[in-house]
């Protein structure tokens, strides 16, 4: 019952405020932060109760649904799902947080389309049947759509239309293959049925039809990572979503891409995964290049932000696709370290846009001296970003560039470089930020951080910081699931073969 | 030979629901000649309540299939299943339309007496077990649905419509006339059962081929199939929007119902060459009529080119064909009037007077002045595009299954990415409504409580539909049983 509370509170508390008349504008933010830190709270035991030394799933429920279908409302967590709720529950509180002063009007809707796509997001984590996934996977669109299309900036309903146009498309095909796979699945044992660990348990046999289904799923989750050159929506929607939305959509949605990779398509296609593995390896690659050399050259702070999450999602697809220990642990701990670490340079981009309207570089300069605080904080967010030992970047991208020497180390080196690039695009971004002359009058007044600001920023840097000096803290719950997950790939591909 | 003519029982029993129709209609006449002003009020009401009727008596038959008039009409749970689905697409458009016309102008008895009319041509059609039948209640339909369309006399929209409505559905029926004629002359019977039994072993005789293509032509036109779509616009558009309503929801129910009927009772034989025929159409009708809808301004006409592209997926259903096939087109039917019976609804509340209020631009910031009514639209505009966990994804799930279990990869390729292409036309309108500030000055309304009645009824249908389906769907299923064997 667990999992379903933690799951549905955040809808159940949206649909309670949607009865609280809209005059009460405060009423709405004190309630949206009451549920999500209740349903934060909810997922501690979690944490808590999850025995990271069991491959299996855990906090199971299975209740039929459509059973003349084989449709279930079967949910549970292994180690990967494990550390995205409760990424998915952190981050939900900051967001709202850090809207408090940025969205202006219809906080009513705000907060209510904000409750339900957090439960369309912890949906997506713990569906354990893909009929169910794929409720979740699509009824998240929506609410994205809203956070984007409302309380977005200028160019928002381009962004907000283009967003859910290339996601549709490649979920769409997806169903498809969820339907071909099902009828596949009973015609060979018998069961029909969209559960997934019974799905997971038959052999596919290898050849066309799993390569298409395979490619069917990939395209979905590809454009969801986004894996180049599936990227294009991202920028748009990044940057042109509230700050609130940027925290989410980076923090959580683009794991909803990689998450699909590693629970779907690994097990369900062992075989197409292999033959594959070298496209998505050689396009990942390519994403962390190119996103660190377009992040580069942006004049917007956030679009540089945004961009340098292709770049960060390309080591995660990275990991995941070397298939030994090491990455998939790597790109795991990434996913997190990336929801963290961006979801935090969007709330200091936003804070700082909050204050002056502008988010180019070059309206900046010399803000150490102004904003001290403020600035110590953007330094730490920066360096865990492009990776500093010590801080939790470091952690994920070691462990991906050692499973990546493994399987190729040319195309390894080549991935090492979007390191550097990081470092080249970041610390240039902050030092014209922050060092230097205050250049322009208007960012001598500059407040400081707020109280609410230290709240809000506080807990990401806390969990920053001990990721990166104890990352057992998580990897140990994960890794058990992550190795039986590797075995099963290679057993159930050398059965086929 | 006076000998051999047996009269047949007269059972009545089966039609006792389209009777309850018949004669709430003739009561409403009655009651409009009467000269007190009290007895126009009841108008309205009583049309209500013999729908209502008609809907009871259609529940307390399931189960009960029955023939009557020599297998003339069959009320078996199919043609039941489709009562419910019409009495409900009914009962909604009065609702609506007794604040609506009230606004218009147009308060009239013939109006709801029309409205009777058609909803009883439109369940015996479903109940047909003859070709004769068949013809009859399709006449009955389209006759009452002509001069509903036509009924805002003062807008020439509203005559244009009711006049191509009127020339292209007489066509229409032509040709399905011709094509009776044709399988009398191939089978020498006109009775569905007895075709097929006519027809085995000879389904290459190009009387049938030709009488069951001229066939498919006269029902193609009703289900707004391409290329017998041209009328749908048109009369969509300029049709009072509650008669629209009427036409995209229960005409189309029935119509669909009668395709069924035919094509898995009368052709069961020729299934491999009609399959080939419709795998065709419903591709063609997707995709024309959402490529169209994209290119609308006015909200009529793009939910007109919207319930062209819903046929296709229906269609789609129809291919994959056996039990799995025609029951999900059955429950599709179910999701589909409760949506697009909803979405006109809103649509008729927002009209203010004659042709005001339907165009894209009129829906801006609706959400700032009437938050209930834009969030209403916006989920009937989801559940369209097919947005779990709404009614809309699942009538699709369900189609779309049966199309992958039957082979046809291709076709579902195709829907799908269809209905990723819808979604752009029906998000347009939820920019307009929750995006964009009010373009002109926006008058306030109230919604009648017969108008947010129907809004409430239509709601509850499609998150029921969507989170619960699998009771309906096992209705659907069973209510095909008989027709699939």
């Amino acid at each position: 019952m667990l999992l379903t509370a933690v799951t549905f509170l955040p809808a159940l508390g949206g649909l309670v405020l949607l009865l609280v008349p809209r005059r009460v504008a405060s009423a709405f933010k004190v309630g949206g932060l009451v549920v999500t830190l209740a349903t934060l709270l909810l997922s501690v035991p979690l944490y808590v109760g999850f025995d990271g030394d069991v491959a299996d799933f855990q906090f199971e429920e299975a209740r039929a649904w459509m059973p003349d279908f084989g449709i279930s409302y079967h949910l549970g967590i292994d180690g990967i799902s494990l550390l995205l709720v409760l990424l998915t529950t952190f981050l939900m509180p900051v967001a709202l947080a850090s809207a408090w002063h940025a969205i202006e009007d219809r906080w009513k809707e705000f907060v209510v389309t904000m409750l339900i796509l957090e439960t369309g997001m912890l949906g997506v984590f713990v569906s354990l049947d893909l009929f169910l996934f794929y409720v979740f996977w699509e009824a998240m669109l929506i609410p994205m759509y809203f956070i984007i299309g409302v309380w977005g900036g200028a160019d928002r309903i381009y962004a907000a239309v283009k967003f859910v146009l290339y996601t549709m498309v490649g979920s769409v095909l997806m169903l498809v293959a969820i339907l071909a796979l099902y009828y596949q699945h009973g015609a060979a044992t018998g069961t029909y049925t969209f559960d997934l660990p019974a799905l997971t348990r038959w052999v596919i046999p290898p050849g066309l039809a799993q390569n298409v289904m395979f490619s069917a799923f990939a395209l979905a989750f590809a454009i969801k990572v986004p894996l180049f050159p599936f990227h294009t929506w991202l920028p748009d929607a990044h940057v042109e979503a509230p700050t609130a939305g940027s925290v989410i959509l980076a923090g959580v949605l683009l794991k909803m891409g990689t998450y699909g990779f590693l629970r779907f398509c690994l097990p369900l296609f062992p075989d197409a995964s292999l033959w594959f593995g070298p496209l998505v390896f050689a396009l990942a690659v390519i994403g962390i290049v190119y996103g660190a050399w377009v992040s580069t050259v942006q004049p917007d702070m956030k679009k540089l932000v945004a961009y340098s999450s292709v770049s960060h999602l390309g080591f995660v697809m990275l990991g995941i696709f070397t298939l030994t220990p090491q990455g998939l642990v790597g790109g795991v701990i990434q996913m997190v370290n990336h929801g963290l670490s961006t979801g935090a340079l969007f709330l200091l981009v936003g804070m700082i846009y909050e204050r002056r309207h502008t988010r180019l570089i070059a309206d900046f300069g010399g803000l150490w001296s102004v904003v001290p605080a403020f600035s110590a904080l953007f330094m730490v967010v920066v360096l865990s970003s492009l990776g500093l030992p010590g801080l939790n970047g470091f952690v994920g991208e070691f462990l991906v560039l050692v499973g990546a020497f493994q399987t190729s180390p040319w195309l390894a080196a080549v991935a090492t470089s979007g390191i550097v690039f990081a470092a080249v695009y970041l610390l240039w971004m902050y030092q014209r930020v922050i060092f230097g002359e205050v250049t322009h009058q208007a960012n001598r007044s500059l407040p400081d951080l707020s109280p609410r600001e230290w709240a809000l920023l506080v807990p990401v840097v806390v969990l920053i910081v001990w990721i990166g000096v104890y990352p057992t803290a998580f990897t140990g719950k994960t890794e058990a699931t992550l190795e039986a997950l590797i075995a099963q790939v290679r057993a159930k591909a050398s059965v086929a073969q | 030979m006076t000998a051999d003519l047996v009269f047949p029982v007269v059972l009545l029993g089966p039609l006792l629901p389209t009777l309850i129709v018949l004669a709430a209609g003739a009561l409403v006449l009655l009651l409009d000649l009467l000269p007190l002003h009290q007895a126009r009020e009841l108008i309205g009401p009583v049309a209500l309540a013999g729908v209502v009727g008609a809907l009871l008596a259609t529940l307390a038959r399931w189960g009960t299939p029955g023939r009557a008039f020599s297998d003339m009409v069959v009320l078996d749970n199919f043609a039941l299943f489709v009562n419910v689905v019409i009495c409900y697409a009914a009962a909604l458009i009065l609702l609506l339309s007794m604040d609506y016309l009230r606004r218009s102008g147009a308060e009239s008895g013939e109006y709801y007496a029309l409205v009777l009319f058609a909803t009883a041509g439109m369940m015996l059609l479903a109940a047909a077990g003859d070709l004769v039948v068949l013809f009859l209640a399709l006449e009955l339909m389209s006759l009452s649905l002509y001069v509903l369309a036509g009924l805002f006399t003062q807008a020439l929209a509203s005559s244009e419509a009711s006049m191509k409505y009127f020339i292209l559905g007489a066509f229409a029926s032509s040709f399905l006339l011709y094509g009776i004629a044709l399988m009398y002359g191939a089978t020498g019977t006109t009775n569905l059962d007895r075709i097929a039994a006519a027809a085995a072993g000879r389904s290459h005789d190009p009387l049938f081929m030709i009488g069951m293509g001229l066939l498919l032509v006269g029902l193609g036109f009703k289900t707004s199939s391409v290329p017998f779509h041209m009328w749908v616009p048109d009369v969509y558009q300029g049709a009072p929007t509650s008669v629209t309503a009427l036409i995209a929801t229960g005409s189309k129910a029935a119509a669909f119902a009668a395709l069924i009927r035919v094509l898995t009772v009368a052709f069961r034989g020729a299934q491999p060459d009609w399959t080939a025929l419709l795998w065709i159409v419903a591709a063609l009708t997707m995709t024309v009529g959402n490529v169209a809808a994209i290119a609308q301004s006015n909200l009529k006409r793009m939910l007109a080119y919207s319930s062209i592209a819903h046929a296709g997926y229906m269609l789609v259903g129809l291919v994959a064909g056996g039990m799995s096939g025609a029951g999900a087109v059955l429950f599709y039917l179910l999701t589909y009037t409760f949506t697009t019976a909803g979405a006109f609804g809103v649509i008729t509340l927002c009209e203010r007077a004659r042709d005001e209020a339907v165009e894209v631009g009129d829906y801006a910031g609706l959400a700032e002045r009437h938050p209930v009514l834009a969030a209403a639209l916006g989920l009937f505009l989801l559940s369209l595009i097919g947005v779990p966990p709404l009614a809309g994804f699942v009538g699709k799930f369900y189609v779309f299954a049966a199309a992958v279990r039957a082979g046809y990869l291709w076709l579902t390729v195709a829907a799908v990415l269809n209905s990723a292409l819808a979604a752009y036309y029906y998000l347009r309108v939820v920019v307009y409504m929750y995006m964009r500030a009010p373009e002109s000055t926006p008058v306030a309304y109230t919604p009648s409580l017969a108008g947010a009645l129907a809004l409430v009824v239509a709601l509850v249908g499609i998150v029921a539909l969507g989170v619960v389906p699998a009771p309906f769907v096992d209705l659907a299923q069973a209510a095909v049983a008989p027709l699939v064997r």
